[in-house]
Order: C-alpha cells, then structure tokens, then sequence
C-alpha cells in the first residue's frame, strides 16, 4: 500500500479551505446587485386560502416584487415533482396531489409557501410580508400517521381517504403459513420517530438571469446539482438544460435533506428573470425546520415465528408511513422499495411479508433522511430478534448468530440477492471489541452503585450503491442510477477528474484522489476533483444512499482504464515497441523486457504534442469519459453494540461504550470512513434518544428550532470503538459496498435494545428521554419489588 | 445609520452601519469575511463563534455597535503568516471536520477553552465545553480528538494566547 | 429586527436618564436573551440603551457577610471569581453551569435576573439565599421581586444595579436541564443560613421560581437528605411540555433536591 493509495488514511485534501475560512457556501455567494427573497408562509396546518392582498406590502420601501401561486401558473412553471411511482395492491397508481412551489387556493401544512417577497434588503422583504394580508379558510388539520386514513378531513382531492397508495411485498400465504408452524410469536408495537435532518448548513439559494444570453444560473445546496436542473428543466420548465446552469459549491452536509428540489430554488431562479436581479435566499432554522423534508415517521406492527429450535420462520410487518403534506422528490420510494427489502435482515428468513400504507398528512414533506427506509427496516428487524431472545430465553448474540445468512450469493424473499458477507466474523469480532463476557461483571457494578447497566446489539444489514438502472427502473423509478466520470489529464500529467458525485463532506476530493493515485501513479497534489456544476460536469445523478464510492468511484475507475489503455497506444509510438508489448506500473510505461519507459506526464505530453503519431489511426490528446451502472446493490453490513446506564431515579442513559464492527467491502480511506461511522451512529443515537419531530392537534409545529429539538451534542456521545471485516464487493470493480449511512442505521435498535435490558425488558419508545425512561424503569423496579 | 470601529483580525475598520446590524453580519456582509456561519436563530450551534477581546463569543447574538472599539478575531485571523494554528492543523490531522460549516466556530471555541483551562484538557472536559457548539457530521470523536491534540500543541508552539 | 436607534450611557444615571426621556426604550445588558427576542421579532424596542459601558454596574465584592455583585457581571466572571467560589461555592457552581461557554462570556446575573424566565437558574439562587435585588431606586427582597413568568417588581425604567447575597452557611444548586435547550427543566437550590432553610425551584412552577415549603420544614428539623425522603412534591400548578410532564417534573424536584442537600452538606 502506498502512501496515499487504496487503504491510506490520507489527510484530507478540502480541508484546508475549511480550516482557515475560506470554504464557499452558498450563503457565501453575492452576485452584484442581488435582490433577497422571503417567503410568507402559512401559519395554519389546512386552509384555503380566500385573497391575498398585496396591495400595501408592495408600496413598501424597497420591494421589487410580490409572487404568489396565480404568478406561477400565469407563467405556467409546473409543480414540484415525485420522481418514483408506487403501484397499489390493486395496480393502481399512487394518489399524487399537485405540489405547487407557491401555494395554488389552498395550504397543507405550517409553512407551506404562500408568497414570495423580493426587496432590495432581506429586513425590508421581511417588514413587507408583514404586511401582506392573506384570508385563510382554516380547515382541520391532520396530524396523526396512524389514523389520518380514517380522517374527514381531505387533504388533496386526488385522494380522498388521505391514502397515497397501499403497496406491499413478499408472499402472504407463504407467511402465513410459516405463522401458523411456528413454535413462538414475538409481536411489537413500533413508532419509528419523525425527525429533522439538520444539515448545520441550512438551505440557500442564489438565482440569476443573464438577459444578454438568455441563461439561468443557480447556485444552491444540493446534493446532486444535475438532477437538480433535470427537475427545473423537464418538468418545472424554468428553462431547457441549455439554459440552465445549477451549482452546488461547497455543501454543509445534506443527510438527504439535500437531494430534493424545493420550492425555494425555484422560486428563486424564476424570480430573478421577472425582477431583472439576482435573487438570494436563505434559510433560518426555524424555516428548515418548518419547510425541510423529515425523515422517518412511521408507526408499524411486526411479528416474527420461530420454530422450538429458536430457527426463524417467518416475519410480517404492517406499516403506516407518514409522507406529509405533499409527495417529496423520492418520498414515495423511502417506505417501499428502501425499506420493505431489508426486512430480512442478515438472517434466513423463508417468508416475510410487508404491507404499506403511505398517508398524506397536514405536515412538511417526508422524504430521504440519513439511511432512508433501512433505519426502519433495521429497527423493525433488531426489535423483533432481540425480543424474540428474551422471550425464548437464549443469549441474544447466539440467537442471531443461528439465524445468520452463511452462504452466498442469498436469495431473500423479499427481491434482494446478498452477493457477499460474513456475518459471523462481524458478530466474533464485536463480541470481542465489546468484552461482552465481562458484561455481568460491569452490570453488578453498576448496580452497586444504584444504576441500571444494559447492552443491546444491531445486526444490521443495508442496501447500498444505489443503483442499479433497471432495477430501480422497473420498481418504479424516473431515473437510472448510474455515475458519470470525466478524467482529464493535462499536457504536464497533472489531472482533473470531473463527478456526478457530490461532496457535502464525504471527503470526496482526497478518496476520489487516492484511487487517481493508486492507478496512475501520480501525486495528490497533481489531482483535482471537479464536481457540483452542471456547466463543468455534463451529467450525474449526485451523492445519497452511500452511492459515491460504489458507484462514482467505479466510473472514475472505468474511465481511468479507458485512459491507461489510450496512454499504451501514445507509449507504443513514442517508445517504438508494439502496443501489446508495453506495461504500465507505478506511474510508467514500459516495453517488456526491456529498461525502455515513459513517465505519465511525458506519456500526456506525446499525447498533446502528437508528434509521433500523426497521420496514424491515434487521436491527440488524453481524456476519457465512462458511465458506470452497477449489476446489483451493495450489501454493507455489521454489529454495533451498545452499553449503556440508567439513572432510575431520573430516567437518564448514559451511553458508555459503543461497538461497531462493519464490513464495507474494500475501504479506500479508513479515516473517512471511520468519521462516516461516527457520524452515522450519532444520528442513530439522536434518534433513539433525543430527537423527534413533534407537531401538535392542531399542526403546529412545537419542535421549531433548537430549543425544542433536541440535538445530538458532545457531552451526549462517547467515543466510538470501530472496528471493520472485508468481504469486497463482487459487484463492482473496486469492491465497495458504501458507509456512509451504516451508523445512522445500525444505532436505533442497539440503544433500544440496550435500555430494554437495562430496564427489566420494559418496552420503550423512541426518543427514549429521561421522562420515558424514567417511567420504564419505575415499572421495572415495581415488578422486581413485587417478586 | 451609526458609527462602528473595531479592529478584525488585526486591521482596523471603520463603517457607518445600521444599528440592528448583528456582529455576524458585520463580519460576513459588511467584511466579506464569509468563514464564520450562521447556523441557527436561536443563539445555540456556535457556527458563529469568534473571539472578542479574546473571549470566544456567538456573533449572532452581539450588535456590532456593541464591539465598538473591541478587537475581533475570526477564523480568517486565526492562522499567522501563512502558518496555520496548531488547533487548525489539529483539525486537519485528527480528521475532526466533515462538512466543514461548524468548523470555524468548533475551531475558535477550541481556542477558547485552552486558553481557560490550559493544555491538558482530558476528554469528558472537552465534551462538556463544546456544550454551545453542534456538529452534524462528525459524532464529534474525532473533534474530541482534535481539541486534545491541538490543545497539546499550543503549549508547544508557544501560542497560548495567539487569538488574541 | 426592527429598527431601533442605540444609545451607549457610561454610568447609571445617564441609563436611567435615557430610560425616562426615550419612548419604549430597552436595557441591553449580555444581549444574550434579549437579541434572540428581537431577532426574531418577538420585541421591538424603538430604543436600545447598551449597559456595556456602564463600569459602575460591574464586579464582585464581599462586603461583610455578603457578596455583591454588580448587575453587569457576566455568569463566567461569577463561575470564576475567586471571592464567589470561597464564600458562595454553590453559586459559583450555579454560574458555571449556565448555558454555554459563549452565553457566560456574555450574559449578566442582572440581565438573567430582571428577565426572570421560568427556566434560568439565577432566580432560584436568588430566592433561596435570600439575595437582595438593589437598583437604582431601592432595594427589593428575593421573596418580593419575582413575581411570575418573566414578571419581576421591578418598575418602568427601574434598573438593577447590584444583587447582594447574604453567605449561607451552606447552599447548593440542582439543575436538571432541559435535553435541548439545556435550560432548567427542573433546577433547586437549598440554602441553610443559621437555623432557616430555603429551598427554590426553578424550571418546574407554572408561574416561575417558587419556594417549597414542604421541604424547607422537614429540612429545618434535620438538614439532611435523608429528611426528604417521603416528602413529595405536588404536580398541581407545575409546567407540562414535551420534555416533561407535572408528574415527572414533580417527581425531578424531589430527586434534585435530595442531590442538593447531600451537595451543600459535601456528601
Ligand atoms: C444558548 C443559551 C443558553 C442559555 N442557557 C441558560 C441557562 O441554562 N440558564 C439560564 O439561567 N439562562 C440561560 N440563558 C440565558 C442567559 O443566562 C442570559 O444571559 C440571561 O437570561 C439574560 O442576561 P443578559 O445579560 O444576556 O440580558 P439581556 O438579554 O441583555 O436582557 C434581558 C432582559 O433583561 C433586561 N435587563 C438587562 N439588564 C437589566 C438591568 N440591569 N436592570 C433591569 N433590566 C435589565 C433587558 O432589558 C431585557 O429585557 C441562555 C441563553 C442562551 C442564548
Ligand atoms: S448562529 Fe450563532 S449560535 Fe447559531
Ligand atoms: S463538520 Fe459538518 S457540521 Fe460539523
């Protein structure tokens, strides 16, 4: 391994920017005379709305322009977009209600768009929406996922029972039937919390119109800046792709949150060609709270049969997804296809079966959040298997070891064909990492000092690389997953590699870099990676579902063998031997068997100069381009282990040690990758302990800002012990399988699992806060008094 | 309109501002100085921090009227001549930055907090002082990690007090 | 924000001068509640009267047996005082424990005290040490001055200038703090100064700080925490929210109250 090849932990290169100040963001951007927007929003859950007078605000100080949903439709701009369809059970199409980017006579939720003000300063926007008066029809508002089915209330006509679709997968009667074999049925009642993603870097945007060419530009933060200019172009219609650059520079973090296409970069880039000026916005963090899609909210019922030898037999889940107030950009694909998939977890499960129904609801839009469909999966799956122990009495490590997957490749019953893994190594190994021997040890220690100790494990199992085109393609979505790659090497040898991926601090530019080095020799410093402008990068479908790697870096690695086999041609003629006969190694051609070679530079030089094959049938210079599209998802997988202490006598977790052992297949930079994990499990443990997204009767949104949400912080977490196994992947040429979203996945279910345990197997609901905690372990200790 | 002059990063300047004009904006509108960021409205994240007469404080929750005659340090002060701050290079080494928009703030609160409470900083202090300061990406380990280190170094490098 | 014009006094008479002359005219200490307030268009003073400048509201001195504090000392200056941490160990505890590094930078027992949110900590100190608010029209007792959520006696135009805490013989403050916002959710403070005892809470009472009689009395037989057990908070009259419910709440202030008393007595 070299310095700064596949497997260095090679220093990052993007951090110098960042470190010193001088990353640039999108808020960092101002074009000479910009405009700035502000967005009247509605303040009720569910009304019509009767008039908006404007007629004050825009006689206001500074205002150039008042737009509503009539401006849009007069410009015919067309609505906002989801871009994968679901069928029912009964073949139907998914309900899907038109999704304006300014409110068209009515609002669905606490912050949908209602107008947009544009004024010469932010403050004046803001003074003149005051003064907007808009008269509301208050309607009842819809809150609750589990019942809004049920509801009077309609939200979008196109479905009038609140329904999207009621989708399902697997084979009923074969579940039923393993039911019915079964020895024992574990059954669980499960609220998978609502949460926001909370990209520290909020939302913005900055449009501009160039009237001399007629060309949009927007500089907004995306995750993927293509599929951005898709949306605006093919079904938005703000211009054709011609005449529409989108940049995404610098991106302080998406989690998902970032993939969609919101009303506000719309709106904006509209507005800049009516007002004449660029038009700025940005998001507060309330705004993100009010108008980012969520992630997760679903409220399911899960039951798993085994047979009397503790075997696995069967699992079925009915869930009811919650997706909002209007269909996001791939809502639709989150609690079906990302989800149900993954119900088999890492074990041999013959039958499983799922049903989902997605609801409409008067909240903000739920889509993609960090992990997307496999966190619930997951936290379906681990709940049910860790109960499942406890109830049949075996030692839940060994419980999920008998049931593990050992022979690949594994069809499950549900689409997905695990390609590689082994699920023992990661369980021995954590088991280890952990000292779960001494647990008992440290639980009677604990107890001494008047504390409850418990441990909890995750075997989870994700699929990533997402992917590929056909498959996504004939479960229903718009686009094909691929990646696209340019690699340009310049005349001295440096080189540009030009992604679809996106960086929004995966470190991309130093892994993507490693792999450029690894295979052509050259140094760091003489690569660069461009991405996240539609006018440098032609096509790409962007960062999200721990894809980058897998699938970005395979094309860069394709387009990287196109231009070593072009360089042996150059070589050939340069160094007069026959093309067949020359090698490349460590950044050199050679002539084998002899001590003739040429560097990689002066290989790009021959190229450019052409001297010595003009007139052959060789082309100057040295660029290529590759599309790649992977044949199968990838399969990460891994345990993580929790431990953790409550405090009966105020219901506080602390968590104490955490464990993760994964296996991403090859790893290119174990740095990132560790920092990946941690990350992840941060959200994980977020999730299972601190965050959720709450809304009141009357759709109020009471969790608006960080006095209320509850995030994540130092003094919350330990550190992480990380551990890693290498199984590669078979499916693509590097033999990745993606991190990105494995500690978000794998955390829910272990601090679950964990508190359970420390709590006498009491259930608990996640965020499992001091107050729900608290009264767990009240009950606890009842019961343990009483016996 | 008032009349505002600080010293930021070691040049004075001097500006005729709206009196509502917060200290964060002062810095990144009227400044250009765009490496310190706004994450929130509620006073909380610390994306903002910089340090004023060498305290670290959150720039969103100052006037600019109220740093008149103040001398400001932001994350573009931070480094001197070319040489990074060994917390910056702490950052970099100790992997503790994914994103990068919480950074500067994390950075110049790690500065604080070495010069209150020195160079030997054990972890369980380092969490409880990065209380105002919130990261998304990292899980903050590998910032813990950081602050350690970095923290170490200034004592070697002599820079105690190099923020101010 | 609104717009507003600023004006800078250096000494409490200019302040209170301006406070008199100037149309809804604010005080401007830390900034550190009041400029969320105004960012957010929740306040929108015509008038901003900056105390920063103001020397005379600030420092720390013993004086007898009490501590002085001026109105304009910020919450680290509290924590780190050398005077505070011999005399009041709890209470330069307290200080330090407020919100984050940055905000104690900033933000003024003065400030903390006239803004009186339900869920601040200094309040609870002030009440059960008995501390004297001194402004610069009178002098007004702890058991005076707070008077509900954000209530306070204190008149228009009225400015605190110093807070003087009488030195218990021991004291400790108990905060339980809010997950997100990490204000108190619950905080108290138990101070036994001679034969009295006084216990506030903080971050529970609907209507702000209050003292529990309950536990002052079982704790005046014995100042111990074992004297606590059995004594029960009521949930009546307590804040419910999302972080907690009454019943939680109540169940916390016997739990912190326990923990001060063992605190204060070193255990
Ligand atoms: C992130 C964050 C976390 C926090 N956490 C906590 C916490 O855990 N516990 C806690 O107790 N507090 C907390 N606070 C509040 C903090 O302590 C504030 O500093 C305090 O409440 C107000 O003090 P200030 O000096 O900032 O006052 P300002 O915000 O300047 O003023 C507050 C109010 O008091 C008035 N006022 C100020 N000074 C005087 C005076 N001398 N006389 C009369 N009126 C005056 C002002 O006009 C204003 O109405 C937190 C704040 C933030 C931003
Ligand atoms: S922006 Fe200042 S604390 Fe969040
Ligand atoms: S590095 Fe992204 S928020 Fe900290």
């Amino acid at each position: 391994m070299s310095a700064t090849g596949i497997g260095a932990s090679v220093r990052r290169k993007e951090d110098h920017r960042f470190i010193t100040g001088a990353g640039r963001y999108t808020d960092d951007i101002n074009r000479p005379n910009q405009a700035y927007a502000y967005f009247l929003r509605s303040p009720h859950a569910h009304a019509t709305i009767k008039t908006i007078d404007t007629s004050k605000a825009s006689r206001m100080p500074g205002v150039l322009a008042i737009l509503t949903g009539d401006d849009l439709a007069a410009d015919k701009v067309g609505g906002l977009i989801c871009g994968w369809m679901i069928h029912s059970k009964d073949g139907s199409p998914m309900k899907a209600g038109a999704h304006p980017a300014l409110a068209q006579g009515k609002v669905r939720y606490v912050g949908d768009h209602v107008a947009v003000i544009v004024a010469d300063t932010l403050a004046q926007a803001r003074d003149a929406a005051e003064a907007v008066a808009v008269d509301y029809g208050v309607l009842p508002a819809v809150v609750d996922t589990a019942t809004a089915s049920k509801s009077k209330t309609v939200i979008h006509d196109a479905a009038p029972d609140n329904t999207v679709f009621n989708w399902h997968l697997g084979n009923k009667a074969e579940t039923e039937a393993a039911f019915k074999a079964a020895k024992h049925v574990v059954k669980l009642d499960i609220v998978n919390n609502r949460l926001a993603p909370n990209p520290m870097e909020p939302r913005a945007a900055v449009g501009f119109y160039d009237k001399g060419e007629d060309h949009y530009t927007l500089y907004t933060t995306s995750q993927n800046p293509h599929v951005a200019r898709l949306v605006l172009s093919a079904f938005i219609g703000i211009a054709p792709e011609n005449k529409l650059r989108v940049i995404a520079p610098d991106v302080g973090g998406g989690f998902g949150s970032k993939i969609f296409i919101y009303a506000e970069e719309t709106v904006c880039v509209w507005a800049s060609k009516k007002v004449g000026r660029p038009v700025k916005w940005n998001s507060d963090r309330t705004e993100a709270f009010l108008s980012d899609a969520h992630g997760r909210d679903h409220v399911t019922h899960a039951e798993l049969a085994i047979d009397a030898n503790g075997k696995m037999l069967g699992l079925r889940a009915h869930t009811i997804a919650n997706l909002g107030a209007y269909l996001s950009t791939f809502a639709s694909s989150v609690p079906t296809y990302l989800y149900a998939p993954l119900l088999s977890g890492q074990y041999n499960i013959p039958a499983v079966y799922a049903e989902v129904d997605a609801v409409y609801t008067t909240t903000a839009p739920v889509d993609a959040y960090r992990g997307a469909g496999r966190p619930e999966a997951t936290f379906v799956v681990e709940r049910l298997v860790e109960v499942a122990a406890r109830q049949i009495g075996m030692d839940p490590a060994k419980f999920r070891q008998m049931n593990f997957v050992t022979k690949f490749p594994h069809q499950t019953p549900v689409i997905m064909m695990y390609d590689a893994g082994n699920y023992n190594a990661s369980m021995k190994k954590a088991l280890e990492i952990a000292d779960y021997k001494g647990f008992g040890k440290r639980r009677r220690e604990s107890e001494r000092r008047g504390k409850l100790r418990g441990i909890g494990f995750s075997a989870y199992i994700e699929a990533c690389g997402i992917a590929p085109s056909a498959a996504v393609g004939s479960l229903g979505a718009g686009v094909g997953l691929w990646e696209s790659a340019e690699v340009r090497v310049n005349p001295i040898g440096t080189v540009e590699i030009l992604t679809g991926s996106h960086s929004h601090g995966q470190g991309h530019e130093t892994t993507f870099a490693q792999l450029v080095c690894e295979r052509l020799g050259v140094s760091m410093d003489a690569v660069t990676i461009v991405h996240g402008d539609t006018d440098k990068v032609q096509m790409g479908m962007g960062t999200y579902g721990s894809r980058s790697g897998a699938v970005g870096m395979s094309a860069i690695s394709k387009a990287l063998d196109k231009v070593i086999a072009k360089g042996k041609k150059v070589a050939a003629y340069v160094l007069e031997a026959s093309e067949k006969d020359i090698d490349f190694k460590d950044g050199k051609f050679s002539v084998k068997g002899t001590d003739k070679t040429l560097d990689f530079g002066a290989c790009a030089l021959q190229a450019y100069i052409a001297h010595k094959f003009n007139g052959q049938d060789l082309e100057p210079g040295l660029k290529e381009g590759a599309f790649y599209d992977p044949t199968n998802f990838t399969f990460p997988a891994g345990v993580h282990i929790a431990e953790v202490e409550v405090d009966p006598d105020t219901g506080v977790t602390e968590i104490l040690n955490w464990t993760a052992v994964d296996d991403f297949g090859v790893v290119i930079n174990p740095m990132i990758v560790e920092g990946q994990v941690h990350g992840g499990i941060a959200q994980g443990v977020g999730q299972a302990l601190l965050e959720g997204v709450v809304y009141d009767k009357e759709g109020q949104l009471v969790t608006a800002s960080y006095m209320d949400y509850c995030m994540p912080r130092a003094d919350n977490l330990p550190s992480f012990k990380v551990g890693m196994t290498v199984t590669a992947c078979p499916s693509n040429p590097l033999g990745i399988k993606g991190c990105g979203e494995a500690g978000a996945i794998a955390a829910p279910p272990a601090v679950i699992n964990a508190i359970t345990d420390a709590v006498g197997h009491e259930d608990v609901a996640m965020p499992a806060t001091p107050k729900v905690v608290w009264r767990a372990a009240q009950k606890a200790l009842k019961k343990m008094a009483a016996e | 309109m008032a009349a505002v002059s600080m010293t930021v990063n070691g040049h004075s300047v001097t500006a005729d501002i709206d009196p509502r004009t917060l200290l964060v904006q002062f810095i990144r509108d009227n400044q250009r100085l765009t490496g310190t960021h706004v994450g929130c409205d509620t006073s909380q994240c610390g994306a903002c921090v910089v340090h004023v007469d060498g305290k670290a404080v959150k720039s969103c929750t100052m006037l600019a009227l109220q740093c008149d005659g103040a001398n400001v340090t932001t994350i573009e002060g931070l480094a001197t001549g070319g040489v990074l701050h060994p917390m910056q290079e702490a950052f970099r080494e100790h992997h503790g930055l994914q994103c990068g928009f919480c950074t500067p703030g994390m950075i110049m609160s790690a500065v604080d907090i070495v010069n209150r409470k020195g160079n030997n900083l054990d972890e369980h202090t380092i969490r409880e002082e990065l209380e105002g300061n919130i990261c998304r990406c990292t899980g903050y380990h590998n910032i813990v990690k950081a602050v350690e280190a970095g923290a170490k170094a200034m004592a070697g490098s002599g820079m105690k007090h190099a923020a101010e | 924000m609104y717009a507003f014009t600023y004006h800078r006094p250096e000494t409490v008479r200019q302040a209170a001068g301006l406070l008199s002359r100037k149309d809804d005219a604010k005080l401007l200490a830390g900034g550190q509640t009041l400029l969320p307030t105004m960012k957010q268009r929740l306040a929108s003073p015509g008038n901003v009267v900056d105390l920063g400048k103001v020397a005379e509201m600030k420092g720390i001195e013993r004086k007898g047996r009490a501590v002085v504090i001026g109105a304009m000392t910020t919450h680290a200056e509290v924590a780190g005082s050398p005077v505070v941490q011999e005399a009041i160990p709890g209470l330069a505890a307290l200080a330090g424990n407020i919100g984050d590094p940055h905000v104690r930078n900033r933000g003024t027992i003065g400030g903390s005290v006239a803004n009186n949110d339900p869920a601040a900590d200094y309040p609870a100190a002030c009440l059960a040490m008995g501390a004297t608010i001194i402004t610069n029209k009178r002098k007004i007792a702890a058991d005076d001055f707070f008077q509900g959520m954000f209530d306070t006696a204190l008149e228009e135009g009225e400015i605190i200038t110093k807070i003087s805490f009488p030195m218990p013989g021991k004291a400790a403050y108990m905060k339980f703090p809010n997950p997100a916002s990490r204000y108190a959710l619950v905080g108290v403070c138990v101070a036994k100064r001679g034969s009295e005892v006084r216990v506030a809470v903080t971050g529970a009472g609907a209507s702000g700080v209050f003292r529990w009689a309950e536990a002052e009395a079982a704790l005046a037989k014995r100042f111990s925490s074992k004297s606590l057990e059995g004594v029960k908070a009521k949930a009546a009259g307590l804040n419910a929210d999302i972080h907690a419910d009454a019943e939680y709440r109540a169940h916390l202030i016997g739990v912190m109250a326990r923990r001060a008393v063992d605190a204060a007595v070193g255990k």
